[in-house]
C-alpha cells in the first residue's frame, strides 16, 4: 500500500467512524424527560439557597418561593389581572385599631418543614432574629443583606402564643403584607443539626415552600424535588424534579432550548423570537410591573425642572416603533404603571406619540430645533430590566432631536449605574446630568409609587433620585401608606398615579413583556403580571 | 543549572507581589461601589455603613490591600460578597475545568499550528504559503464568541450533532473521559483553539523557514542525509521558539477566555470572572486574577526552564 493511498483509508475510516458516533449516540441532552423540567436563568449563579436569595427578582422566583414561603405570598394563579397579596403561612392578619403600627398574624397551622419540624410562631420569630437582630446566634448579615429592603419597616416582632406573632412597624405602614411576601422563613431545627453553620445549611437548606432543593453546584446547576407533603395541596408540583442552570447569556440559552438541552428559557432576546416560534417553541409574555422610564433630575440646572419640557419629552417619544424594533416583546407606557393595573388611575396628560404637540410646547418653554433643549442623561449598555438599552436610547435620541431635544448619554456598567442612582442627582458625581435610565418596578405600593415620588424619600432613604417635590403627591403618598383597606388603598394609589403622569414626573417609555420561551411539550404554565411565577402547576410531557 | 533555576525563581517574588498591587488597584480604581450588588434598594444610610464595615470596605485602601495580601499568603483568599463562599474553594474548581479546555484547545492549536506552520515554512513564498498564512491570520483575527455562536448554530441547533452548552447532563461533577462526556467539550475547546493554531502556526512558520536557511541545513543535504532526517534537525533546532510560543498561549488559554466560556456556559475562570465582574464581586475578582497571574508566572517560569534544557545557548544569554 502507498502512503497516499494508507492516508485516504485512514481519513475514509475517521470520517465513518466519526458519523456513527454521533449517529448512534442517543444524544440524551437533547431530550425532554417527563416529569423534569429544565430551567434555563439568566442569572450567571445559582442564587443563595439559605432562605434569602440573591440575583433579586430572578433569585425570588427560582429559588425563593419554591424552596421556601412566607408569612404572605402572591397569588400566581391568574394571568388576566395584576398579582395580588393573598395569606400564606400566616392565615390571616389584624391590625391593632387603637395603634395602627401593631398587626396582629395567626399562623397556619399544621405546616411541617422539609426536615419534618413543625413551623411555628417560635419558628417566626427565630427568623426574625436570624435577619433583624445581630446579637442572635443565627444572625446572618448575608440574608440580612438580601432581605433589608423588606424588613426595613419591621421595628420589633415578639410571639403571642405558639400560633400568633406580634409585628410592630415604625410607622404606620399598611404595605407590610407585601413585605412580608418576601421574607422567607427557614428551618431552625436544620440550622441546629447542621451545627449552626449556614455555609452547610446553603448545601442541604429546608424551608416549608412546594419544591426541596437536593443539590446544587455553583454557576453550573440546582436540582429540586417536589415535596409531597406541602400545606397547600393545590400546589403540589406537577413537575418530579426541576432543573435550575445558570445561563447569562441570551443567545446561549435559545441554542439550548432549540437544540432540546432545555424546555425553558427566560428572556429570550427579540431577534429569537421568529426563529424560534418557527420551530413550534410556545413564546409567552404578559404585562408586569416593569417600566423602562427616565428618572428625571428637579435640581436647578436641570432643564426638566419646567413641566413643559417633561411633557413634551413624554410626547417626542414613538413608543410603537420602539415596540416594534423589539419584535412585540413591550407595550408602549402611558404613565408609570401599566393601564390594566389598578393604581393607573384616570390620567389627564396622555401619554402617546404627539411631535407636533411636543414641538408646541418646546416652543411655548423657549426652545425649538433652532434652539434645542440640551439634556444628559446616565445610561447603561445592559443590565436586569435594561432590555435593549442602547438601541432603545438611540431611538429616542432621533426622536427628542426631532423635536428640539438634544440628548447627550454617559455610558457605564449597570452596577456603576446603579450606584450613581443611589447616590442622587444632588451628588457631585451627578453634577451636570438631567436623568437616569434605570428600568424600575411597581411590584409593590412603596418602590412603585410612595418611595419614588415622595419628597420625605430622597435617596437613599427612598427612590426619589432627582428630589421631585410636590405637596399633593406626598399628601396621597402618606395617605396610602395609612390605609389599611386594599381597595381603599388602591383607588389612592390610582389617585397618585393621575397626579404623577399628569405632572410628568418622568419620562415613560414602555413596559417590558416578561418574555419566555418554552418547548412545546411544556403544559400548565399560567403567566402571572408579576416578576414571579409559579412553577408547581408546569409539568413537562 | 541550579542556579539558573533558583535566580528564575526568586525573581517571581517581586512579580507576584507587583501583579498583586496592580490587580488589587485596578478592581478598585474601577467605576462604582464594590457593595451596589448586595445593598438592597431603599437602604437606609446606617445600613449601607453596616453593610461597609462588615466587608471591611470602610478602611482605607492601603490596609485593604496589606490586609488582603496577609490574608493570600496564608492561603486565605476572602470570601465571596455574592455567594458567601469562600474564594479559593470557588476558584479551584474553575482553574480545573478551564484547564481541561485550556489542554483540549492546546492540543487542537499545537497540532492544527504545527502542521500548517511547518508545510507553510516548507514552502516559503509560494502561494501555497501564502494560502496557509492566509488561514492562520484568519484564525487569529476571528473573534471567538462569533465563532463560537455559529459553531453553535451548526452543530447543535441545526444539525443537532453536539450539546450547546455546559459541561455535561450532571455538570462538571460527572465530567469524565467517554463520549458522554467529550462531546460537550469539542465545540468551545475548538472554538477556543483557533487563536493559538493561527499564533502557533505563523511562528512555527517564521521559524522553520529561518532555520532552512542556515548554512548547516545546506550542510546536511550535502551530506545526503534523507528530507525526514534533515526534518528531524529543523524540528529539533525550531522547537525552543515554539515550546515559548505554546506556554504563553497555555497560560493565556488558562486564564480562560470569559466569552467563550460565557458563550458555552462553561463553568471555568472565564464565566467565574465574568459573573464577578457584572456583580462587582471584588473578592472573587481579586482571588481569581491574582491565582490565575501566578499561573502564569508559573507556565512562564516552567517554559524558560525548560527552553534552557533544550537549548542551552539561552541560559548563557
Amino acid at each position: 500500500m502507498t502512503r497516499r493511498s494508507f492516508l485516504r483509508l485512514l481519513s475514509a475510516a475517521s470520517l465513518t467512524a466519526l458519523t456513527m458516533m454521533t449517529a448512534q449516540h442517543d444524544r440524551a441532552w437533547a431530550q425532554s424527560k417527563p416529569g423534569v423540567l429544565r430551567v434555563a436563568m439568566t442569572a450567571g449563579d445559582i442564587p443563595l439557597t439559605t432562605g434569602q436569595p440573591s440575583q433579586g427578582g430572578e433569585g425570588i422566583r427560582f429559588m425563593g418561593i419554591t424552596v421556601y414561603d412566607g408569612l404572605t405570598r402572591w397569588d400566581l394563579s391568574k394571568s388576566d389581572k395584576a398579582a395580588q397579596i393573598i395569606p400564606a403561612l400566616a392565615e390571616s392578619w389584624v391590625v391593632n385599631p387603637a395603634d395602627q403600627k401593631i398587626w396582629t398574624f395567626t399562623l397556619r397551622k399544621g405546616v411541617k418543614f422539609h426536615d419534618g419540624s413543625e413551623f411555628n410562631a417560635d419558628a417566626v420569630v427565630w427568623n426574625f432574629d436570624k435577619l433583624m437582630k445581630k446579637e442572635s446566634a443565627q444572625f446572618d448579615q448575608s440574608q440580612a443583606n438580601q432581605a433589608a429592603s423588606y424588613f426595613a419597616p419591621i421595628a420589633s416582632w415578639r410571639k403571642i402564643d405558639d400560633w400568633t406573632v406580634e409585628i410592630t412597624t415604625k410607622r404606620v405602614d399598611a404595605v407590610l403584607p407585601y413585605n412580608l411576601a418576601s421574607l422567607f422563613m427557614s428551618s431552625p431545627k436544620r440550622w441546629e443539626e447542621l451545627g449552626k453553620d449556614w455555609s452547610k445549611f446553603a448545601e442541604k437548606p429546608s424551608g416549608t415552600g412546594p419544591w426541596i432543593l437536593e443539590s446544587f453546584k455553583p454557576r453550573e446547576r440546582a436540582e429540586l424535588v417536589r415535596y409531597a407533603q406541602h400545606w397547600d395541596k393545590t400546589r403540589i408540583t406537577k413537575s418530579e424534579r426541576l432543573i435550575l442552570l445558570p445561563m447569562p447569556d441570551a443567545n446561549t440559552r435559545v441554542a439550548a432550548l432549540l437544540s432540546g438541552q432545555v424546555d425553558w428559557i427566560e428572556a429570550p432576546p427579540p431577534d429569537s423570537v421568529a426563529r424560534l416560534k418557527q420551530q413550534k417553541m410556545q413564546i409567552v409574555t404578559n404585562l408586569y410591573p416593569h417600566i423602562w422610564p427616565y428618572q428625571l433630575s428637579f435640581l436647578d440646572d436641570s432643564p426638566f425642572k419646567d413641566i413643559r419640557i417633561r411633557k413634551a419629552a413624554n410626547l417626542a417619544i414613538d413608543r410603537e416603533g420602539i415596540a416594534k424594533m423589539l419584535g412585540g416583546l413591550a407595550v408602549p407606557a402611558k404613565g408609570m404603571i401599566d393601564d390594566k393595573h389598578p393604581w393607573y388611575g384616570k390620567p389627564n396628560f396622555q401619554i402617546k406619540y404627539d411631535p407636533a404637540q411636543a414641538k408646541a410646547l418646546l416652543k411655548e418653554a423657549g426652545y425649538g430645533p433652532d434652539k434645542p433643549v440640551k439634556v444628559k442623561m446616565i445610561i447603561s449598555p445592559s443590565g436586569s430590566g435594561q432590555m435593549q438599552p442602547l438601541p432603545m436610547n438611540e431611538f429616542i435620541k432621533e426622536n427628542f432631536k426631532d423635536v428640539g431635544i438634544d440628548m447627550e448619554f454617559e455610558v457605564m456598567d449597570w452596577e456603576a449605574l446603579r450606584t450613581r442612582r443611589r447616590l442622587g442627582a444632588e451628588a457631585p458625581e451627578n453634577k451636570g446630568r438631567h436623568g437616569i435610565n434605570n428600568s424600575w418596578a411597581y411590584w409593590d405600593p412603596d418602590i412603585g409609587l410612595i418611595a419614588a415620588a415622595g419628597s420625605f424619600a430622597r435617596v437613599p432613604i427612598g427612590f426619589n433620585w432627582g428630589d421631585y417635590k410636590d405637596a399633593k403627591a406626598d399628601e396621597l403618598a402618606l395617605k396610602a401608606k395609612a390605609t389599611f383597606d386594599p381597595a381603599e388603598q388602591n383607588k389612592i394609589l390610582g389617585e397618585l398615579h393621575t397626579r404623577l403622569v399628569d405632572e410628568a414626573m418622568w419620562i415613560w417609555v414602555v413596559h417590558d413583556l416578561n418574555p419566555r420561551a418554552l418547548r412545546p411539550n411544556v403544559k400548565g404554565f399560567v403567566q402571572a403580571q408579576s416578576w414571579f411565577q409559579d412553577l408547581t402547576p408546569v409539568s413537562v410531557e | 543549572m541550579l542556579v539558573y533555576v533558583l535566580r528564575r525563581m526568586l525573581y517571581t517574588v517581586p512579580i507576584a507581589i507587583g501583579v498583586s498591587l496592580v490587580c488589587f488597584a485596578l478592581i478598585h480604581l474601577a467605576p462604582g461601589d464594590p457593595l451596589s450588588s448586595i445593598i438592597p434598594e431603599g437602604a437606609s444610610p446606617e445600613t449601607v455603613a453596616q453593610i461597609r464595615t462588615a466587608y471591611g470596605f470602610d478602611r482605607p485602601l492601603p490596609v485593604q490591600y496589606l490586609k488582603w495580601l496577609g490574608h493570600v499568603v496564608t492561603g486565605d483568599f476572602g470570601t465571596s460578597i455574592m455567594t458567601r463562599r469562600p474564594v479559593l474553594s470557588e476558584v479551584l474548581p474553575a482553574i480545573a475545568n478551564t484547564l481541561t479546555l485550556a489542554a483540549a484547545a492546546v492540543i487542537f492549536g499545537f497540532l492544527l499550528g504545527c502542521i500548517f506552520g511547518v508545510v507553510s515554512g516548507y514552502v516559503a513564498g509560494t502561494p501555497t504559503d501564502r494560502a496557509v498564512t492566509a488561514v492562520s491570520i484568519t484564525g487569529v483575527s476571528i473573534p471567538h464568541y462569533w465563532l463560537g455562536m455559529v459553531l453553535i448554530v451548526i452543530f447543535a441547533v441545526n444539525l443537532n450533532l453536539l450539546p450547546a452548552t455546559g459541561m455535561g447532563e450532571g455538570g462538571s461533577g460527572s465530567f469524565g473521559f467517554g463520549w458522554d462526556s467529550l462531546q460537550y467539550l469539542i465545540l468551545p475547546a475548538l472554538t477556543l483553539s483557533v487563536i493559538p493554531a493561527g499564533i502557533i502556526a505563523r511562528s512555527v512558520r517564521g521559524t522553520v523557514a529561518e532555520v532552512r536557511k542556515q548554512d548547516y541545513m545546506q550542510t546536511l543535504y550535502a551530506k545526503g542525509l534523507p528530507g525526514r532526517r534533515v526534518f528531524v534537525h529543523v524540528v529539533k533546532n525550531a522547537l525552543p521558539a515554539v515550546l515559548a510560543v505554546m506556554g504563553l498561549q497555555l497560560a493565556q488559554l488558562l486564564g480562560g477566555s470569559i466569552l467563550v466560556e460565557t458563550v458555552f456556559s462553561w463553568p471555568g475562570t472565564g464565566f467565574l470572572l465574568n459573573n464577578a465582574i457584572f456583580t462587582r464581586d471584588l473578592p472573587m475578582l481579586q482571588g481569581t486574577i491574582l491565582v490565575l497571574a501566578m499561573f502564569f508566572v508559573l507556565i512562564n517560569l516552567l517554559v524558560d526552564i525548560l527552553q534552557t534544557a533544550v537549548d542551552p545557548r539561552i541560559k548563557r544569554a
